[in-house]
């Protein structure tokens, strides 16, 4: 669930807060967005997807909260990963980043074919 | 007992559609009404983009090339999983629309190549696809209410179909909107599982259209469940196609892809933990997921777990009729409801016309959401069309409710009454024993169980001022429950995704639709097969 907003990284544009499915979030009295219930969060990441600065972090425990520290998710490099990988806003374009959902039909296709190897493993 | 409010903090607009929901079919319906040159206002609970299960997702489309015999072969294979109950013209015309409409998206989504050069229209990343599909709603010149629920559906003094009620839950107050045509495209129910975006679907498009009289069908058919990694709600499947599966003793469960493959893992799942690895995923597969389903690594990223290698457990959530078949019942080629002037699409629609008993999976499920939503939202403009010179002018003052469960704000709810309901109501849904594997002792204890969580809806205050729309989504997903397990007592055979341990067999006498309705006394009846393609009301009828 929504876990961090970093407010130095936001720029209070409300993005977060319009699109929020479940209206998780609201803007604060500083203008800024705040969690307003984290138990109405569905854990669908969708508030990152449109944030252009990459400013929130959802942890995808969607069951209970986690003591995060917001400085280690800060040095982690997955701030802006799902909006990066979609080639959103200023990664639209770049080669490294193509909308290749395409291939999801030949990957089913291969599935079938890629047989079962499977031993046994050792309880862990 | 109706919403009160004073006319000041009351948003009150008048159109000639209304539609009830923004996602996929809800966004198609908007712009089918719009193109008909009607005025077109669209709510959504949450925001238009982002509500509903396939935003968050990634549907492939039921894509078959106009071919005469490639269409027909396609809709024989769909026929030998329906069980009898889907309808080959229904599937003929759900095929043409989706092969002429996703084109049409051009400058709306950026349909990406593949390495021939050939466009690839079938498959479509969810926010985009939605992304999208706002912008072209909003380009056709419907107006948008985000973070609106609606409510309640209302009625004119003659009893007419004539608009809705709501909340806007960010700007604050109420809103109105009187329309001469409703389109319910709400999404289906899940009972707020774990499924990816599935929380704003909770079956109110269900409960608003059946206290007006609609009829429901196919909802014994609500039982589809899809895997995740346990704990997270990645409910995206195609991965999972690849994985080994293990018991808490590393012995190799020995089940993989097919048909049975979710009957399986439940299986396993209700003697304990299961564990999955995803070692059989080819390497430059592995390169190209991130880019393939950008959200499918989140979670194990985040958490620091290499699928590949690792041992992850996984879960399965329950999809209700989500994934499942059932809902409104549509009569004619315009997804009318039973209710004159009330039309339905998407997942709130029963797919039977094109599923039958049988999940449609991702591709046929969108291609209705598409189909059904412009049937339904042309069918609305052109009734409201018609209803235009003979109608009265719009008096919003004249309009009343339907006297739904959950509307009275003036007596709040216990703190935690609600949640305690919602926990009561999916112990009897969500599990893999009462649900999936079903049984009529079962059935009957979970409908008794039920019917003391409805009995406590409509004897005590659910309201809470802060927030009147939890109290009508817990009366929906009460309703809702009460008719899945209502029907699924009644099919007293096994069909389709719908499997009884006390009667495994497919019945002849239960080749019939099961059409159901009612709140307080829920009521049943099995049409024969033919009466689905004999539409029983004629299309604008009008008491």
């Amino acid at each position: 669930m929504i876990e961090l907003i970093f407010s130095d990284l936001c720029n209070g544009c409300g993005k977060c807060v319009e699109v929020c499915p479940t209206n998780a979030l609201a803007l604060g009295g500083d203008a800024l967005p705040q969690i307003r219930d984290p138990s109405a969060c569905q854990t669908c990441f969708m508030c990152e997807l449109y944030c252009s600065n990459d400013a929130l972090y959802v942890d995808p425990d969607c069951e209970q909260p986690r003591a995060l520290d917001p400085e280690v998710i800060r040095a982690s490099g997955l701030l802006g990963q799902y909006r990066r990988d979609s080639g959103w806003d200023e990664w639209a374009g770049d080669p490294r980043y193509p909308n290749q959902h395409w291939r999801m039909d030949g990957i089913f296709a291969m599935a079938g074919h890629v047989g079962a190897n499977v031993t046994p493993l050792k309880s862990s | 007992m109706t919403t009160q409010s004073t006319a000041a903090e009351r948003l009150d607009l008048t159109a000639d559609v209304l539609i009830i929901g923004g996602g996929l079919a809800g966004t198609w319906a908007a712009v089918a009404a719009a193109r008909e040159g009607v005025r077109v206002i669209l709510v959504d609970k949450g925001y238009c983009g982002t509500s509903g299960v396939t935003a968050t997702a990634g549907p492939g489309h039921w894509w078959v090339p106009p071919q005469p015999e490639v269409r027909q072969a396609a809709i024989e294979k769909r026929l030998g999983t329906a069980y009898g109950l889907a309808d080959p013209d229904w599937m003929a015309r759900a095929l043409d629309t989706t092969w002429t409409s996703l084109p049409s998206l051009a400058g709306y989504y950026d349909f990406p190549t593949n390495e021939a050069g050939v466009t690839q229209y079938r498959g479509l990343r969810g926010p985009e696809y939605l992304r999208g599909m706002r912008r072209l709603v909003e380009d056709s010149g419907v107006r948008i209410l985000d973070h609106s629920p609606a409510l309640e559906l209302l009625r004119d003094e003659h009893g007419v179909i004539s608009g809705a009620r709501g909340w806007r839950r960010q700007a604050g107050g109420d809103w109105q909107v009187k329309a001469a045509a409703v389109v319910i495209a709400s999404g289906g129910c899940a009972f707020l599982s774990r499924l990816l975006g599935s929380h704003t679907n909770t079956g109110d498009g269900y409960l608003m259209a059946a206290e007006a009289g609609a009829e429901l069908s196919g909802m014994e058919f609500s039982n589809y469940y899809g895997i995740a990694a346990a704990g997270t709600t990645m409910s995206r499947s195609m991965v999972y196609t690849f994985g080994d599966y293990f018991d808490d003793s590393g012995r190799a469960l020995g089940f993989g892809p097919g048909p049975a493959f979710t009957e399986n893992l439940a299986r396993a799942l209700l003697n304990g933990p299961v564990y999955c690895r995803l070692n059989r995923v080819p390497q430059e597969i592995r390169q190209q997921l991130p880019t393939i389903q950008p959200n499918l690594m989140l979670p194990f990223n985040r958490h620091g777990v290499d699928p590949y290698n690792q041992l992850f457990a996984v879960t399965l959530h329950a999809e209700g009729t989500i994934r499942g078949v059932g809902g409104l019942r549509v009569i004619d080629e315009d997804c009318q409801t039973t209710v004159p002037g009330l039309f339905a699409a998407g997942d709130a629609a029963s797919r039977e016309p094109i599923t039958g008993a049988t999940s449609g999976g991702g591709a046929q499920n969108s291609a209705w959401a598409l189909s059904s939503g412009q049937w339904a939202g042309r069918g609305a403009a052109r009734l409201a069309r018609q209803t235009h010179s003979s109608s009265h002018g719009p008096s919003h003052n004249r309009l009343q409710g339907f006297q739904g469960l959950g509307l009275d704000r003036q007596h709040t709810s216990q703190p935690g009454a609600t949640d305690a309901l919602i926990k009561r109501i999916q112990a009897e849904v969500h599990p893999l024993d009462k649900n999936l594997f079903r049984s009529g002792a079962q059935l009957e204890r979970s409908l008794q169980a039920l019917d003391s969580v409805w009995d406590q809806v409509t004897s005590s205050a659910l309201g809470a001022d802060q927030n009147p729309l939890r109290a009508r989504e817990v009366v929906a997903m009460a309703a809702t429950a009460r008719w899945c397990y209502h029907a699924a007592e009644q099919r007293r055979e096994s069909r389709g995704m719908h499997k009884r341990s006390d009667l495994p067999e497919q019945a002849a006498q239960f080749d019939a639709h099961l059409r159901l309705g009612g709140l307080d006394q829920v009521w049943s009846r099995f049409d024969p097969l033919s009466s689905a393609q004999t539409p029983q009301l004629q299309q604008g009828a009008r008491p």
